[in-house]
């Protein structure tokens, strides 16, 4: 019975893949590519779950196939399917095949039709992935693909400043999240001394007794948890973005940022729930961030005088109860909740431009100049300071502004002083050494050599922070963020022994994509005068073919599921000791910045108001 | 050279004058976008703000290439046009720059170059760290409805509700305890705080329109607020001299918290003046030829236009009409009166502005407000009420506040939310009416009764005058029929069509209704006149003054949805025997009518199959004004270019493809132009501001429109913007202009030259139009047929080129088959 659940994620590929080739301007056939493959995959999602009901709803895993095995770590692709995935696979497949047939008509003419239909297939892939995934190496291939087409739909507007502007800011965040889930990663499989499936968690004695042993571990995995999933659900402190996601066309926003992509966090919870349920300060935790988002959420929810924003803050207020719920255990509670709730804030979102001409009847009819709101027997002072905080959403915006962007700006500029050519000549250098170093490792005496994989670790650190904060140069951004992936895999094999094997399954997808990229921007640079950092180009206009190439090389750099890179960044930190915190902790935050440094690479340079003026150009507040 | 002296007052007052002046959403009516420009030759002002305001104001010099090719602008117009321009002589130099010169296209705009100083100085974006705050406060302060949770301090006026909230709070709007305090010691004057953060005066009016441009959306709203409270049901009193302040002090904090002390008023550190805004701006050869091609590709049209209706012969005076029905001007309308008078040939049709001739307000039964239903520029004295009304309110609990909440929301959302599912099911799989719907049939109860004659002068309500006195009726039925030319020959049944359209999911609403009833349906007026015009004691005045209705002529009010093509009809119960059994076999006329005007409008959708019946077209039609995700239900005045002002037999043999306006007049019982006089004085300003507002937005979507409708969110029940933290977007979104072409308004009237050249120059308002050549006025004489066309102040007699006119031998099929926007055809 298992094995059919690979059909559920095949559909979506191969629609996906079907979409991608099919013309730009036929919108016939690129809609029905959409309706088929996700009408198919409703109709065939529930009879299966039908028969999996009558079949006495055991939960199924499926152990697909390992993509890489060495002694100590294989990397298995895994499904499983219960009543969370049952639930989730339900609701998001209902929902999108009803967004599809909606966004037919309603994006009928739009520039960029074939764009929006192949990003939603993507999304719904990378959903379908994530809600069968078995083990959290599977669920993070979803999980990249729910990020990258989140950008991408945010985006979708990509001559215009905000939406770019906002989706960089979304995606930053889900690189949290990112990271969050490879750190879990990487402590779980220390803790298991394996790669585990979400399955081997139903084995309460075997999570027990792991867990006694290494309760700090223990606590740090779920922390970790705790953390993708705050991300991902807009909670504190990361609510902010939920509103800003609301950039593209209606119907992407009602079904992603409504619904699917705001309850994602939600899903890890549940998934991992018995994982952490003995754990519980844990569960106390998840309960109050539950509760402060709830009520920071509704405060800024009732200040809002925006249609979209009201929606998104009262959806993470709900979201804020499920978490609640989760906490308490009341799993089927929270099912049922999700479900309601998306499916309520998809259709408030869709039918969120009627509502001047139905408010303004209503208020034509039956107008109360004021109404007293429960604040107004609160103290002026009160009333005024909490209405001003919830008009400010509680700096939440800021607050990531200061703690996230800040610091890594402030980072880079503080190493101004390292010039393109000095830092390149400086990378050969480090990099022969770090190869002699290892050469010869065996005559460094021991008390140098622990330290060797955090001085190259912090280079990459230092390589990643300057190619995020260059203006001038995007070849030398480039190659920064290339050689922070040199510098890391040095630092990790001072580490520990390993074949060589493992550094080209983390490189050659690096170098592949480093070179692709390299050759997309000399191309550019060869047809535009201009092309640095200093501003957005939105080059995507006259040049797509080079931004899709571009975004591609990116995606690669950035170990997106298309090359071994993607495989060779959970080898990479398997290398990395249990008690090797910061050294983890340094690799994962260059991941992120690494990241962060890529996509604002392509943003400045594809995406924005075209430089040119001829052409008809948004104004930059709009 | 700009004085060095600021003038507050006076920037302010050139400041509102340049905004946008869109009202809000609910009181969307078509004006000219670029309103400030009217006083100068559109050719310059197409030029200067350009220039100035970085406005596309013109197709591309490639997209008239390619019409060029495509024979839209055909050859000899345009050397035609360049020989009036620039001499016989200069023909082949121009058409050679014409078709091969590469143009310089990048253009450079004066607006925001000053204030782009901060970035380049200090490397500083002021607008990241204002526009999101300064948005919010501005859309909470003026919220309609949205908001659970109002602005707690109102009634003060915008910057004196924030200075007392910021006097009694724990917290602040802005960062730095300094500025704070300016607000609170209103130590905050205009001019104060631009010598603090611009230092030189000569820089403070380029400053501040740099500044309400870089959100002009915003700026224009609360001018348009601040100029008329009563715009919003709920009243804010705002002004944009309180948001400059708000503005310009959030800025100083963002530089004070940003820079802390090191930085200088921008006026010190520019060490470059900019070329002050509104400096002469010089002509370019650019500039020229897209106005060549532009004057060129009007006249292609044109010319097929005119050549049409000199073809046609005057009607011979028919008697014994089956019935008479009067329209709107309104381009929409032009199809459905073709359709009737093929169905059934002894029907006579006319247009005339859709109220009808009768100004008021309208309060609704229940209804807590009193809503304009005449053109917007005129006050009315009257009020009609609705009364024994069974206007019935659905609610749609997914419009309310309650799933907002907290815990109201967590009910909801366990239990509605499952409703929803179905409800988006069924409106996908099967579209129907529902609450959300606006629909143009629920602005009056068919079965209400109005309160249309005044028994007693001192019944009045809200210093208006309630209902008409027999007299004030009787001139308003003399006006409305001496001005279409309608003083004889009475069939048994005159109809007076109002007209209102049916949408859902469309913030624009109001924009699709009657642009004659302030952006309303104009069924009440329809019903208003009907009444009055039936009305005994009217009949004997008008007898009086020569215009005498049978006995047997009854005169029947109705309405006519554009989007779903379907008709209303009032009060028929008062019809006599015989023409209730009249009105019965009419209604026939009519229902085939609209199925086949239906199916002419489909042939733009291009998801409707049009070569279907008339019938099953009219129904996927239909369906579009229910459906969610359908961002066109109708097209509205898309494509609009003519506005002929004369009789119907001018026009009744031609093609005119809804694009253009038909306003029925007679010169015979007019002629000193006293009708005509109004008649033009509400057709410049009405037709040439909805044609203008196309021209604009289709042009320069981005800067002039509102983009794609797609992302759009309502802000506060009175605008729309992109996403949550955008600027508000005047304009009309892409999907109602993709199909327009860019071709201002050519008024023809049907009279001698000499009347038209004394009317057009009574007023200046009106002269304004004409004589700058924002819509363009041709004269087609009575006898000769002769064409004048007013240039230069002058009406210039025109030889018409010889152009063969089209002929139309299958309209049907031409509909079927055709997509673009077709030229006059003549119907065999």
């Amino acid at each position: 019975m298992e094995y059919y659940l690979q059909i559920f994620i095949v559909i979506p590929l191969l629609g996906f893949i079907t979409s991608l080739l099919a013309s730009r301007t036929s919108e016939a056939l690129l809609s029905r590519i959409a309706f088929v493959t996700v009408g198919l995959n409703v109709l065939l999602v529930s009879v299966f779950t039908v028969w999996w009901i009558l079949a006495g709803h055991a939960t199924l895993n499926l152990r697909d196939f390992v993509i890489f095995q060495s002694e100590h770590y294989e990397f298995l692709i895994d499904f499983c399917f219960d009543k969370v995935a049952a639930v989730y696979l339900m609701v998001g497949s209902i929902l999108t095949f009803l967004v599809t047939i909606y966004s037919r008509f309603y994006l009928h003419r739009e520039e960029g039709y074939k764009r929006f239909f192949n990003t939603v297939l993507f999304f719904y892939l990378g959903y379908t992935i994530v809600v069968l995934s078995g083990n959290l190496e599977t669920l993070f291939i979803g999980w990249e693909i729910l990020g990258i087409s989140s950008f991408l739909l945010i985006a979708f507007y990509r001559d215009r400043y905000l939406p770019v502007k906002n989706a960089v800011k979304v995606f930053s965040i889900y690189r949290i999240a990112d990271v969050g889930l490879i750190l879990a990663m990487w402590l779980s499989h220390h803790l298991w001394g394996q790669n585990i499936t979400f399955i081997e968690f139903d084995n309460g004695a075997l999570v027990n007794a792991q867990l006694q042993s290494h309760a700090l571990v223990g606590i740090l995995v779920s922390l970790m948890i705790l953390l993708s999933a705050a991300a991902k659900s807009a909670q504190l402190p990361f609510s902010s973005w939920l509103p800003r996601a609301m950039e593209g066309p209606t119907p992407s926003s009602a079904i992603f940022y409504g619904s699917l992509s705001v309850h994602i966090g939600v899903f890890i919870l549940l998934r991992t729930f018995h994982f952490w349920e003995h754990q519980l300060s844990i569960r106390i935790l998840i309960g109050l961030l539950g509760l402060f988002s709830s009520l920071v959420a509704t405060g800024i929810a009732r200040v809002q005088s925006s249609v979209k924003s009201q929606i998104a803050y009262s959806s993470i207020a709900q979201i804020g109860l499920i978490f609640i719920e989760v906490a308490a255990g009341f799993d089927n509670l929270a099912l049922f909740h999700f479900a309601g709730n998306a499916f309520l804030r998809t259709y408030q979102l869709l039918v969120s431009p009627s509502v001047v001409s139905y408010l303004i009847r209503e208020q034509f009819y039956h107008f109360v100049p004021r109404q007293h709101t429960i604040e107004d027997s609160l103290p002026k002072k009160i009333e005024y300071t909490i209405y001003m905080l919830c008009l400010k959403e509680w700096h939440l915006d800021a607050f990531m502004y200061r703690f996230l962007w800040k610091p890594i700006k402030w980072a880079g500029n503080k190493l101004g002083f390292l010039q393109a050519r000095g830092v390149i000549i400086f990378l050969i250098v480090a990099a022969l050494i770090g190869m002699l170093a290892i050469l010869y490792q065996a005559y460094i005496p021991m008390v140098f050599s622990k330290y060797l994989p955090y001085v190259f670790g912090l280079i990459g650190l230092i390589m990643v922070f300057k190619a995020f904060t260059k203006r001038k140069n995007v070849q030398v951004s480039l190659l920064l963020v290339v050689a922070n992936h040199f510098m890391i895999a040095l630092a990790v094999s001072f580490n520990e022994h390993f074949g060589y094997d493992h550094t080209v399954i983390y490189l050659s997808g690096i170098v592949v994509s480093g070179l692709l990229g390299y050759l997309a921007l000399l191309r550019l640079k060869a047809l535009e005068p201009q092309v640095d950092l200093e501003r957005f180009y939105g080059y995507s206009y006259e040049h797509p073919k080079i931004a899709f190439v571009f975004l591609l090389a990116c995606l690669g750099l950035a170990g997106f599921p298309i090359t071994p890179t993607f495989l060779g960044e959970d080898l990479i930190f398997s290398h990395i000791h249990e008690d090797q915190f910061v050294l983890a902790f340094m690799v994962a935050l260059s991941f992120i910045i690494d990241g962060l440094a890529l996509i604002r690479m392509y943003a400045r340079v594809f995406m924005g108001p075209h430089v040119k003026s001829m052409y008809e150009m948004a104004y930059r507040s709009s | 050279m700009q004085s060095t002296a600021f003038h507050e007052h006076e920037v302010l007052h050139k400041l509102k004058h340049f905004l946008p002046a869109q009202a809000p959403l609910k009181d969307f009516i078509h004006h000219n976008t670029l309103h400030a420009f009217q006083h100068l030759p559109f050719r310059v002002a197409m030029r200067e703000s350009s220039e100035i305001f970085g406005y596309k104001t013109t197709l591309t010099i490639d997209e008239y290439r390619q019409l060029l090719l495509a024979g839209a602008i055909r050859e000899s117009v345009l050397r035609e046009t360049i020989a009036r321009l620039k001499g016989e002589d200069q023909v082949e130099v121009w058409m050679k720059k014409l078709l091969h010169q590469e143009f310089k296209t990048e253009n450079t705009t004066r607006i925001g170059s000053i204030r782009s100083h901060w970035k380049k100085v200090y490397r500083i974006d002021l607008d990241s760290w204002v526009h999101p705050i300064l948005f919010r406060i501005l859309c909470s302060y003026l919220d309609q409805g949205i908001a659970m949770w109002n602005f707690p301090v109102w009634h003060k006026g915008f910057l004196s509700s924030i200075r007392e909230m910021e006097r009694a709070s724990f917290t602040s709007f802005f960062k730095t305890k300094k500025v704070r305090n300016l607000l609170l010691e209103g130590k905050c004057g205009i001019e104060y705080l631009l010598t603090l953060i611009v230092g030189d005066p000569t820089l403070f009016e380029g400053y501040l329109f740099d500044q309400q441009f870089a959100h002009q959306g915003w700026s224009g709203m609360v001018s348009a607020i601040e100029d008329n409270p009563a715009t919003l049901l709920d009243h804010r009193k705002i002004s944009l001299h309180d948001l400059i302040i708000l503005e310009l002090l959030l800025e100083l904090d963002a530089l004070e918290d940003q820079l802390g002390n090191e930085w200088q008023a921008l006026g010190t550190v520019m060490t470059v003046r900019t070329i002050p805004l509104f400096a002469t701006v010089p002509v370019s050869e650019l500039s020229e030829a897209l106005m060549m091609f532009q004057e060129a590709y009007e006249w292609t049209y044109y010319n097929d236009a005119l050549a049409g209706l000199q073809s046609q012969h005057s009607a011979p005076i028919q008697a014994g009409r089956s019935f008479q029905a009067m329209f709107c001007i309104d381009d929409r309308e032009c199809s459905i009166r073709r359709y009737l008078e093929k169905f059934d040939s002894n029907c006579q049709t006319f247009g005339t502005p859709g109220f009808f001739g009768v100004e008021f307000f309208y309060k609704p039964e229940h209804g807590k407000f009193h809503t304009k239903l005449c053109p917007a520029p005129v006050t009315p004295k009257y009020l009609i009420k609705e009364i024994e009304g069974r206007g019935k309110h659905e609610r749609d609990l997914h419009f309310t506040k309650q799933t907002h909440s907290l815990f109201r929301g967590w009910l909801i959302s366990q239990t509605l939310g499952f409703w929803s599912a179905i409800k988006l099911f069924v409106n996908i799989f099967k579209p129907s009416f529902s609450p959300a719907t606006a629909s143009s049939f629920r602005h009056m109860d068919k079965f209400s009764k109005l309160t249309i004659e005044n028994h007693n002068l001192d019944h009045r309500e809200n210093d208006l005058q309630v209902g008409f006195t027999v007299e004030e009726m009787a001139t308003r039925v003399e006006g409305l029929l001496k001005s279409i030319g309608l003083v004889k020959d009475f069939a048994p049944l005159v109809y007076v069509v109002g007209h209102g359209s049916s949408s859902v999911n469309n913030p624009h609403f109001a924009a699709y209704d009657c642009g004659a009833c302030s952006g309303r349906p104009g069924s009440v007026n329809a019903r208003v006149i009907c009444h009055m015009a039936n009305h005994e004691g009217v009949r004997e005045i008008l007898a009086g003054r020569g215009i005498s209705i049978p006995a047997l002529t009854q005169f029947v009010g109705a309405l006519h949805d554009t989007t779903r093509d379907e008709i209303l009809f009032f009060d028929e119960t008062f019809l006599n025997d015989e023409n209730k059994w009249r009105h019965t076999s009419n209604e026939q006329v009519f229902a085939i009518a609209l199925d086949h005007n239906a199916k002419e409008r489909s042939r733009r959708f291009e998801i409707v199959n049009s070569s279907l019946s008339a019938e099953m077209v009219h129904d996927k039609v239909k369906l579009r004004s229910v459906s969610l995700f359908e961002p066109r239900p109708e097209l509205n005045h898309a494509t609009n270019a003519l506005c002929i002002v004369g009789d119907r037999s001018l026009t009744k043999g031609l093609f005119l493809d809804r694009r253009s306006f038909l306003n029925s007049y007679d010169y015979r019982i007019d002629p000193d132009g006293k009708y005509l006089f109004s008649i033009l004085k509400a057709a410049a300003p009405v037709c040439g501001g909805i044609n203008l507002e196309y021209y604009f937005s289709r042009v320069d979507n981005q800067k002039l429109g509102a983009g794609t409708k797609l992302p759009h969110n309502v802000m506060g029940l009175f605008g729309v913007a992109n996403g949550i933290d955008g600027d508000l977007r005047p304009g009309l979104p892409s999907q109602m202009i993709e199909v327009h072409d860019p071709i201002r308004l050519l008024i023809i009237v049907q009279h001698f030259p000499e009347v038209v050249a004394n009317v057009i120059q009574q007023t200046k308002e009106t002269h304004e139009w004409f004589i700058n050549n924002w819509v363009n006025l041709a004269v087609l004489h009575p006898e000769t047929k002769e064409v004048f066309v007013y240039r230069e102040g002058q009406l210039i007699s025109r030889i018409q080129e010889n152009q063969p006119t089209r002929i139309a031998n299958n309209l049907e099929q031409l509909v079927e088959t055709h997509q673009e926007n077709l030229p006059v055809y003549l119907i065999a």
